[in-house]
């Protein structure tokens, strides 16, 4: 019955979201276009979708196996909030949470956005329906979360031990908040451009959605990398694979999509490029989810390879895509462009902040698809990975991070005062960092010396637009600004350091054993059996110590009965100064058990950065919405 | 009859995809020389697994890439070049096994593509400042 | 701007969508065929895997008749299914040498004696050495070597029973 109810829910919003197209479009003439009922109609399909959402985490949550999807991808024994997740924790239950969020992103719109024209508002609402509609009918045709299942098996397939983790209930809807709230963006930029209207306007408008977007999309790919690295077990946090690609691109996009929005907000200029980056960034987002889905590229990660689906996703695609881009490519000469600025200026800085941001973003998606690529014109195959992304990708990044030292702080428009004073703290202290990890660490890499060398130059670097200013009077959306640019500084010190310092051991060892690794002694003391709610595992007692304390770590080997599957679990310890991972392996014939140490000083730095870089979004886009309000109630006293 | 044979003893065979044996003795050991065990773990880490889904012989488990990383601890041991064990295994399975793209005519465009778009939006830019006066 | 420019975008839209649907079309072949094939085998010397057999070496190849060389291990499944087959081109008169992958001269044994034996020669390859050497990726495969000691043809997965002709048809053009 549920099920039942689901889809029928899930049937009537894609009927309203065929009605507030039409209606966009001009059904009803001009009483029709008014904004209202349109408004009302979105609100409308957000709920319907939320209904259908819900109706299929409650078949989760009771185990129903005569649902197709909960007899393939859940079990009964299995822990509840793992239930839960396991609703998204599959294609076509992850596809109706994309959906979800669409609907909603598209019903809050409706629902509060006042500053926008009421034909451009229109527009706008139109395209979001064009987008919902495609997408429904995607789940309707090609991937029913609601199908049934008869006869109903006793119980369900488990889900994949690897997904049963906080991780998981945590990152895909985080991700999807921040791929799907990048489609706001992508509509307003459809009904500015449909109706001449680019202007400061149209930014104001689109700006709250980008930052609560990027900020999600922050957070997502943070997680998933923190997850990945102590999931799996090989001490890694980014390997470039095509799915983390995936996620990255949108927010490559959406980065600078960001910094232009606020330079179109408040200065009327990159127009023209602000309005590409909006309909980039939510390319981006349904390019990636083709790219998972369609099991064209071939990834740990990927889930549901079906070509079937992949081309009902490309042909949606193609036309929402090649529609929007033709739109640009039509009614981009109309935009008339904001006044011109010097190169060294806040815009300048940020016209090259955009430009090495696309750089990295058109280098990631020609790595990701170049083995496709090279395929299709010669026959060959090639494996493009690691590192050739880090390779191309870090020194561009590096440049990024250099410019960060002087951009934030120049002038609009053009910058005549001396450079040197506002540029001297950042760099005295990243030439002091250079010379001295050249004379302390001569052997490390050039482009973790880099980083390290910019890292550390960029704190305060990050900090000086906040000096000679009044604190109590600078808005908050200036601190979101340090505290995420500091983010960016503390995350690249992670990524340096973790390059350059990490030291591993391998070692066969018996109990009683002791192994050194970088400061720490490391004595294996015992190997026994533990068991969990659904699993069962051997785990290792190692005792650490350097200098004074002793820490306990115990990682695992999991065995997991539904669906029989072996994980490791690591056993990390955490302090001031880094993280000592441990994993546990087989043993050999000898009765020695393999284990794999590391000691990665500074990594945590890498998430805390994506943390911080969060919260300064966070920061600025709670200034921005407040400051909103305050201009409204000044506006609505005055009428008084 | 034959096949009824057949299907017994497959039904009677063990359900593996793993051999019995222990991993090679080189698969889980650090070569004893620090800038040679250096070395072989770099290039572990750029040629990729043969049976895996997506992953380079240094983070996978499996036999075969166990057996790989044996390989290059080996040969770098006795004192073979990064390159040349890479170029000995490219020899065998093509450029797909290593995760570092060959540079050659058809991938050209790959390895200048940071460069060409460097170059491509500074021309696009260049009307957009006014002069420095 | 200019035409081009405002274009580009939706140009490489379009390059995309047509690299993505000739992928969809032509679905990957993933299998990583090995890059030995028209090169001599690569030199080795194997223990004999079992008790009974002879080892098996490169120079077992360049004999002046095409061989075939079974790559198996006891613990393969798709191995089990493909040894009658195995013994059905033996019969036909075709030699087969063979290299046993990560395996126990025990299980050799017992396999050899629950499914029969059409090796001439078969090679102990604990560590999995000469089966990267030929550039094989996985058990089973077979290789057609021809008198020379060069290989010519690479049979990925188990010998079905359609494939036994083309097995024939490539060692008659190895000869």
């Amino acid at each position: 019955m549920i099920a039942e109810a689901g889809l029928a829910a899930l049937w009537l919003a894609t009927a309203l979201a065929a009605l507030q197209l039409a209606l966009a479009f001009g059904l009803g003439g001009e009483q029709g276009r008014q904004v209202a009922p349109i408004r009302a109609v979105a609100v409308g399909q957000g709920l319907l979708t939320i209904l259908a959402f819900a109706a299929l985490v409650a078949v989760f949550l009771r185990s129903d196996m005569s649902v197709l999807l909960v007899a393939e991808n859940s079990h009964s024994q299995k822990p509840w909030i793992y239930k839960f997740a396991g609703a998204w924790g599959n294609h076509e239950g992850s596809m109706l949470l994309w959906v979800t969020v669409l609907a909603i992103a598209g019903a809050v719109v409706a629902l509060f956005e006042r500053r926008l024209d009421e034909r451009t508002l229109s527009a706008s609402l139109g395209a979001q329906a064009a987008l919902a509609l495609g997408f429904f009918a995607f789940l309707l045709i090609a991937s029913n979360p609601f199908e049934r299942l008869d006869p109903a098996p006793l119980d369900g397939r488990g889900l994949n031990p690897l997904l049963q983790d906080p991780g998981l209930a945590f990152h895909p809807p985080t991700l999807y908040l921040g791929y799907v709230g990048l489609s706001v963006a992508f509509s307003i930029a459809v009904g500015g451009l449909i109706r001449r209207e680019v202007g400061p306007a149209i930014a104001r408008a689109m700006r709250p959605w980008v930052l609560a977007a990027w900020i999600m999309l922050t957070l997502g790919i943070t997680a998933g990398s923190y997850w990945a690295y102590y999931e799996l077990g090989w001490g890694g946090w980014w390997f470039w694979d095509p799915v983390e690609n995936a996620s990255l691109m949108p927010w490559l996009a959406a980065t600078a999509l960001l910094h232009s929005v606020n330079v179109l907000a408040a200065r009327g200029g990159l127009r023209a490029w602000t309005m590409m980056l909006a309909l980039v960034a939510f390319s981006m987002s349904m390019v990636g989810t083709f790219l998972v889905r369609s099991g064209i590229l071939t990834s740990v990660h990927a889930f549901a390879v079906d070509p079937t689906r992949g081309s009902f996703i490309l042909v949606l695609l193609t036309l929402y895509i090649g529609g929007a881009l033709t739109l640009l490519a039509l009614r981009i000469a109309d935009v008339k462009e904001g006044a011109p600025f010097n190169i060294v200026s806040r815009e300048g800085g940020l016209v090259i902040n955009n430009l090495l941001l696309s750089v990295i973003l058109g280098v990631v998606f020609v790595g990701t698809l170049y083995p496709l690529i090279a395929e299709a014109v010669s026959g060959e195959k090639l494996s493009v990975g690691p590192p050739y992304f880090n390779s191309v990708a870090s020194p561009v990044a590096l440049a990024l991070a250099a410019l960060m030292l002087i951009g934030p702080q120049l002038r609009w428009r053009r910058d005549s005062a001396p450079i040197l004073p506002r540029l001297a703290p950042g760099l005295l202290i990243a030439v002091v960092i250079l010379v001295g990890s050249i004379i302390l660490w001569p052997a490390i890499g050039i482009l973790p010396r880099l980083g390290l060398v910019l890292g550390v130059g960029l704190l305060p670097a990050s900090v000086m637009p906040l000096f000679g200013r009044s604190l109590r009077r600078t808005p908050l959306a200036v601190w979101g600004m340090v505290l995420a640019h500091l983010g960016v500084a503390v995350a690249i010190l992670g990524m340096a350091s973790d390059s350059a310092f990490t030291r591993e051991k391998l070692a066969a060892s018996r109990p009683g054993d002791t192994v050194s690794v970088g400061p720490w002694l490391v004595e294996f003391k015992q190997v026994m059996p533990a068991a969990g709610p659904n699993w069962t595992a051997l785990e290792a007692e190692l005792r650490a110590s350097r200098g004074s304390g002793v820490t306990v770590l115990k990682p695992q080997s999991r065995f997991f009965p539904d669906p029989p599957t072996t994980t490791n679990e690591a056993a990390i310890d955490t302090s001031w100064n880094g993280q000592l991972y441990a994993v546990l392996g087989e043993r050999d014939e000898q009765g020695r058990w393999q284990l794999r140490l590391w000691w990665k000083p500074f990594v945590t730095l890498i998430w805390l950065g994506g943390i911080l870089i969060a919260l300064g979004g966070a920061l600025a886009l709670l200034g921005r919405l407040f400051r909103e309000r305050q201009q409204r109630r000044r506006v609505e006293e005055a009428y008084e | 009859m034959k096949r009824l044979a057949l299907l017994l003893a497959l039904a009677a065979a063990p359900l593996r995809a793993d051999s019995d044996l222990p991993s090679a003795s080189w698969a889980n050991q650090q070569l004893p020389d620090q800038r040679q065990e250096a070395a072989a773990q770099a290039l572990m880490e750029e040629l990729r697994c043969l049976v895996c889904q997506g992953q380079s012989i240094a983070d996978s488990d499996a036999e075969l890439a166990g057996d790989m990383r044996a390989l290059v601890r080996q040969r770098i041991a006795a004192g073979e070049k990064p390159d040349e064990v890479r170029d000995w295994l490219t020899d065998r399975y093509g450029d797909w096994v290593s995760y570092r793209p060959p540079v050659e005519p058809l991938t050209w465009p790959l390895w200048l593509a940071p460069l060409l778009m460097l170059a491509a939006g500074a021309l696009l830019l260049r009307k957009r400042f006014r002069g420095r006066g | 701007m200019s035409r081009l420019v405002r274009f580009a975008p939706l140009l490489i839209l379009l390059l995309f969508v047509a690299v993505v649907a000739w992928r969809l079309l032509a679905p990957e072949d993933t299998k990583i065929r090995s890059r030995m094939t028209g090169r001599p085998v690569p030199a080795f010397v194997l223990a004999p895997a079992t008790g009974g057999v002879s080892g098996l070496s490169s120079t077992d190849f360049a004999t002046g008749q095409p061989r075939l060389v079974n790559v198996f291990a006891s613990w393969c499944v798709p191995c089990i299914a493909e040894a009658p087959l195995l013994m059905e081109i033996k019969r036909r008169g075709i030699p087969i040498n063979a290299i046993a992958v990560r395996d126990k001269p025990a299980d050799v044994a017992e396999f050899l004696q629950s499914h029969g034996n059409p090796f001439d020669r078969i090679g102990a390859d604990p560590e999995s050495r000469v089966q990267i050497a030929l550039g094989s990726s996985g058990v089973p495969e077979t290789f057609i070597v021809d008198g020379q000691g060069v290989i010519r043809y690479q049979h990925m997965g188990p010998i079905e029973p359609g494939d036994v002709p083309l097995i024939l048809r490539e060692w008659e053009k190895a000869r």
